[in-house]
């Protein structure tokens, strides 16, 4: 790590601490030390005997009727098997919200890359082969592949409304009208490990499939329906995901196990990079529309927000994304007249999915870039405005909920300034900017940040989420959950809780693997949840472990007393599992229909402030020191943490300038990773991280999510700094040279005078005009 | 290097990657790097001698080259990551003759030359005359590159280069631009003689951008002259839209480039 790690240093050397203070130190990964010496056995390196491999025919056509399906020159190889959506053993739907994703394509094709037809055969060569020689027959048809053709004939997958207070009499009240429209393109997650999938018949005749995947009771969901038998679903060691691995495994291990139910045999499916970037999903696209009044001291009066999202040709998880989308789409500022509207709109593109900060990044983009150009219209600098409107306790959100606890905006807009001298250094650049000289443009710029944990509304309630603590031998606990380490590190997160909770050492705790049939249903590692709810959950376990295992006496005071208690306990009784559930908070309701109440029962607050220097010649830029200043509610493992704070600011980074994927008729331009352009090691800029510990009642020790809180303010902050440097005005994420070029051209400008003087000067731009 | 379906490799760093890619395979693959023939760098009468196989972290820490051709030690500096540099020759990028190479406008700017071998012989080439078309260049089935040659630096020479990448590291270039020209003092003024300017990713292969060199020779040096022949520069190219840049960005950013490196000479 690099930079002032702020508070983080304390702690980093504290390996070994008294008991029931595991939690705020950074012990090691458990994971760690096998994955750095490349012996962390992923699903491409499982090896079983009798193994076959399968590859899948694809559409070459993101819009067309199939004809026909001719395999017989695939079959002309005795070992090659191929399996249509004739030969489904049952409804052909993987469920998520509607019954509309097939697991193969029956018909007709909606989308570039639809599975068509699967193949298997003895080896991986031969099934790629195979699928060459799989003739399908198309006839093409006119589709819809980007928003601007979806809304001249809308398909709506989904919508939302929030309304409150008055909006007619907000804007009447409002000195300054100001209008912005804002977009936001495809994102590709690049885990680094691409999907992969095994699927087997097992000795007693069951189905197991094993794989690179985040929610392993989803996958079963999906196999039930399809094949009506229990499977056992585990999750192999997996290099990545977020949120790339929330809805996809269903699909893949549906292909798997419908080939190895065929042929009887383990059959595997891995994607190779390029397979996975044109077949997986993405980031919703979207397009987002403000009108804001505001008073002559800056203050928000009204707020009408229309979001669009790009759901792409199914409506898997749209409908979720764009709940949280909306619910974010106000940012982290108090306005007692809002309507804000959402509309998921259908397109001939691979299926939008989940992606960290699952819809709220794209809103927030456009939030902040509004409240930079509300700050200009007024004459003040971003932060100030953010300051005046920022939420405060007791505030109340468009949903109605009043923000009771754990409100953190000002504190890190604040520790912000201190640490950056953001006003000053602002009001500085935007003074010289147009006189300046030299190639090197340097800017500043902010985003205000805040993002809900856990499930949307009464999401929780439902899942209910069991969790299972059970006391194995007189030094072991083992935590049985389906929550999934997927590089975060949540093993050794849940460990650290735990431990806390039994009053032992992280040692004596055990995260078992996510299978089915060994761990109880505690949802989907997805959310920011894992850490505030399901933690949350497991803490209380911890507690009444011990309490049952005291056996009406007194607690154990020591991990020596836990020993002795415990085998005791083990000699008289068994095995001790306990299991607790989730429990709402008292008056913690949402209504789904009118959107009001508590939208989330905490929220994580973030001030990204992107430090950048344009080149004026290329226009690329560089964010050459970022200030993240985030209010986690306390930070489990400090380290884990300010990596997912970091890690998850660089790839918004990315999302902000870097990550262009565009469409042709519905096929990916950019379908690898020597085009598709992610931030390397050496595009990373020194990280200054501060992490704030204001706490939640609704987390374990009082931490809230963090996962992808990280995600929502990284690109408005990098896009304001190029503002601030150059003069152009970006609307767009990612602002590549390419388009700020065009914004250039096209006069998107704070102004003809106010432009960077070493972009007006010499040749200016005659000729590309 | 008889055999009809036969590649040679030096570094093999573009061929894994197509290769990979398309499924394509070849009837045998011979490496050439550890012949010695094709190794080392020395010097050579007025000329920097290059092995082909030389790898470009070879030549960022070669003293010669560093002296008589610092922006081809610039540009070895900029070719994918430290993995990728160890492993990739200047013979390599030059026989792979794609059109964003990034070495490629470099020697087109120092005036190099290739020596080429096959079983009828070796034979020396202008680097300027090797590239015909989109990966055409003038090597014949079977040929090689053995050896590259930069004439030495004069004390008069300026050499300017600059890479328009993706990103910071393991960019593939959008632009790639370098300049040489020696600076002539002419009735106390200074001019540009011997003129070379060498671009990348601006047409179907590495190209000289004769009608800028032209306007640029004997063209007092300055701002005026800059700013020029950014404008030539870009009259000059005719760039597509792909997968990583627009034509557009393309042509004008060549202008940028180009203003600013002979804006350079100056400074």
């Amino acid at each position: 790590m690099r930079g002032n790690q702020g508070t983080l240093r304390r702690h980093e050397t504290m390996a070994h601490i008294d008991h029931g203070r595991m939690v705020g130190t950074s012990p090691a990964r458990t994971d760690g030390a096998q994955k750095v010496r490349g012996l962390c056995r992923y699903v491409d390196d499982l090896e079983f005997d009798g193994l076959w491999h399968g590859a899948t025919v694809r559409s070459p056509h993101a819009c067309a009727r199939i004809v026909a399906i001719d395999a017989a020159a695939a079959l002309a190889d005795p070992d090659v098997v191929v399996l249509t959506a004739r030969d489904l053993p049952g409804p052909n739907v993987l469920r998520l919200i509607a019954d509309d994703w097939p697991v193969l394509a029956d018909g007709r094709v909606n989308h570039f890359a639809e599975p068509v037809a699967l193949v298997a055969a003895p080896t991986r060569e031969r099934a790629r082969a195979a699928v060459g020689r799989v003739e399908v027959r198309y006839e093409v048809e006119r589709g819809i592949h980007d928003l601007d053709q979806a809304l001249a004939s809308p398909r709506i997958l989904a919508s939302c409304r929030i309304e409150r207070g008055d909006l007619e009499a907000g804007f009447a009240a409002a000195t300054h009208v100001v209008e912005g429209v804002y977009d936001t393109a495809h994102q590709e997650h690049v885990y680094i490990e691409p999907q992969g999938m095994v699927a087997r018949p097992t000795a007693q005749g069951e189905l197991e499939v094993i794989g690179s995947l985040q929610c392993p009771y989803y996958v079963q969901k999906a196999l039930a329906l399809l094949f009506d038998e229990p499977v056992r679903v585990r999750q192999a060691p997996t290099g990545g995901g977020f949120g790339g691995k929330e809805e996809f495994p269903d699909a893949i291990a549906a292909h798997a196990a419908l080939l190895a139910r065929r042929v009887g045999r383990p059959v595997k499916i891995v994607y190779d990079r390029h397979e996975d970037m044109q077949a997986t999903p993405k980031r919703h696209p979207s397009r987002v529309r403000h009108r804001t009044g505001v008073d002559a001291a800056g203050k928000l009066c009204a707020m009408e927000i229309e979001v669009i999202l790009d759901g792409g040709a199914y409506t898997t998880l749209s409908g979720v994304v764009l709940s949280r989308a909306v619910l974010h789409a106000g940012g982290a500022y108090a306005c007692p007249n809002v309507r804000i509207e959402g509309r998921a709109l259908a397109t001939n593109t691979v299926p939008s999915g989940a992606f960290r900060g699952f819809g709220a990044p794209q809103t927030q983009f456009a939030v902040e870039r509004q409240m930079d150009r509300i700050a200009r219209l007024i004459g003040t600098d971003p932060l100030t405005l953010r300051e005046r409107n920022a939420y405060r306790l007791g505030d109340v959100t468009p949903t109605g909920q009043v923000l009771e606890e754990s409100v953190s905006a000002l504190e890190c807009l604040a520790a912000a300034q201190a640490r950056t001298d953001f006003k000053r250094r602002w009001h500085e650049i935007e003074d010289a900017r147009a006189s300046g000289e030299g190639h090197a443009l340097h800017g500043i710029g902010l985003a205000l940040s805040w993002h809900g944990a856990g499930f949307t509304g009464e999401g929780e309630q439902r899942m209910r989420s069991p969790v299972r603590l059970a006391l194995v031998a007189p030094d072991c606990v083992e935590v049985r959950v389906a929550a999934c380490d997927f590089g975060q590190g949540t093993t050794i997160v849940l460990s650290q809780i735990v431990a806390d909770a039994l009053g032992l050492p992280t040692e004596m705790v055990r995260v078992v693997d996510p299978d089915t049939s060994k761990v109880p249903d505690s949802g989907p590692t997805v959310a920011s949840r894992t850490v505030m709810v399901v933690g949350g959950i497991l803490e209380r376990a911890g507690r009444r472990l011990v309490r049952e295992l005291g056996q009406g006496g007194a607690p154990p005071a020591s991990p020596a007393e836990f020993v002795e208690l415990a085998r005791a306990y083990l000699t008289q009784h068994g095995e001790l599992e306990v299991e607790e559930r989730f429990e709402p908070a008292p008056g913690q309701t949402f209504d789904e229909t009118t959107y009001t109440g508590t939208a989330y029962s905490a929220y994580g607050w973030g001030v990204h402030v992107a430090e950048v220097r344009v080149d004026a010649d290329t226009l690329a830029t560089r964010v050459e020191r970022a200030t993240l200043v985030f209010d986690v509610g306390k930070a489990i493992h400090p380290v884990l943490c300010a990596g997912q704070v970091e890690g998850g600011s660089l790839q918004a980074f990315g999302f902000g300038h870097l990550e262009d994927l565009r469409l042709s008729e519905g096929r990916p331009l950019q379908d690898s990773l020597s085009t598709y352009v992610i931030p390397t090691a050496v595009d990373a800029p020194d990280f200054d991280t501060i992490l704030i510990e204001n706490p939640t009642r609704s987390g374990p020790q009082g931490a809230k999510g963090v996962g992808e809180l990280p995600m929502d303010g990284g690109g408005p902050a990098l896009v304001a700094a190029i503002e601030n440097a150059t003069g152009i005005v970006a609307t767009r994420a990612p602002a590549t040279p390419e388009v700020l070029l065009e914004d250039l051209l096209a006069g998107r400008t704070l102004g003809p005078e106010a432009v960077a003087g070493a972009l007006q000067a010499g040749e200016p731009l005659e000729g590309l005009r | 290097m008889g055999a009809p379906d036969a590649v040679a490799v030096a570094g093999c760093t573009d061929l894994m990657v197509v290769d990979t890619a398309t499924g394509r395979r070849h009837g045998a693959v011979v490496d050439l790097q550890r012949l010695p023939e094709l190794a080392g760098v020395r010097d050579d009468g007025g000329w920097i001698d290059i092995g082909a196989a030389v790898s470009f972290s070879q030549l960022r820490r070669e003293a010669l080259v560093a002296e008589h051709a610092p922006i081809l030690v610039q540009a070895a500096a900029t070719i994918g990551g430290w993995q990728i540099q160890n492993r990739a020759t200047i013979g390599g990028n030059i026989a792979n003759a794609s059109p964003v190479g990034d070495s490629l406008p470099v020697l087109l700017a120092l005036g190099a030359e290739l020596v080429l071998a096959s079983s009828s012989g070796e034979r020396r080439v202008s680097y300027a005359d090797f590239h015909r078309g989109y990966r055409e260049t003038v090597l014949e089935p079977g040929g090689l590159i053995v050896r590259v040659r930069v004439p030495h630096a004069l004390p008069d020479q300026f050499q300017g280069f600059k890479k328009v990448g993706t990103r910071e590291a393991q960019a593939i270039s959008k632009v790639v631009v370098a300049l040489s020209a020696r600076r002539v003092e002419v009735g106390g003024q200074e001019h540009l003689a011997d003129v070379r300017l060498g671009a990348g990713a601006v047409a179907a292969m590495p190209i000289r951008l004769r009608r800028t060199e032209a306007l640029l020779e004997g063209a007092p040096v300055g701002a005026d002259t800059a700013t020029r022949a950014a404008r030539e520069a870009r009259a000059e190219v005719n760039p597509i839209d792909d997968a990583r840049s627009t034509a557009r960005y393309r042509a004008h950013v060549l202008g940028r480039v180009v203003r600013r490196l002979v804006g350079d000479i100056s400074a």
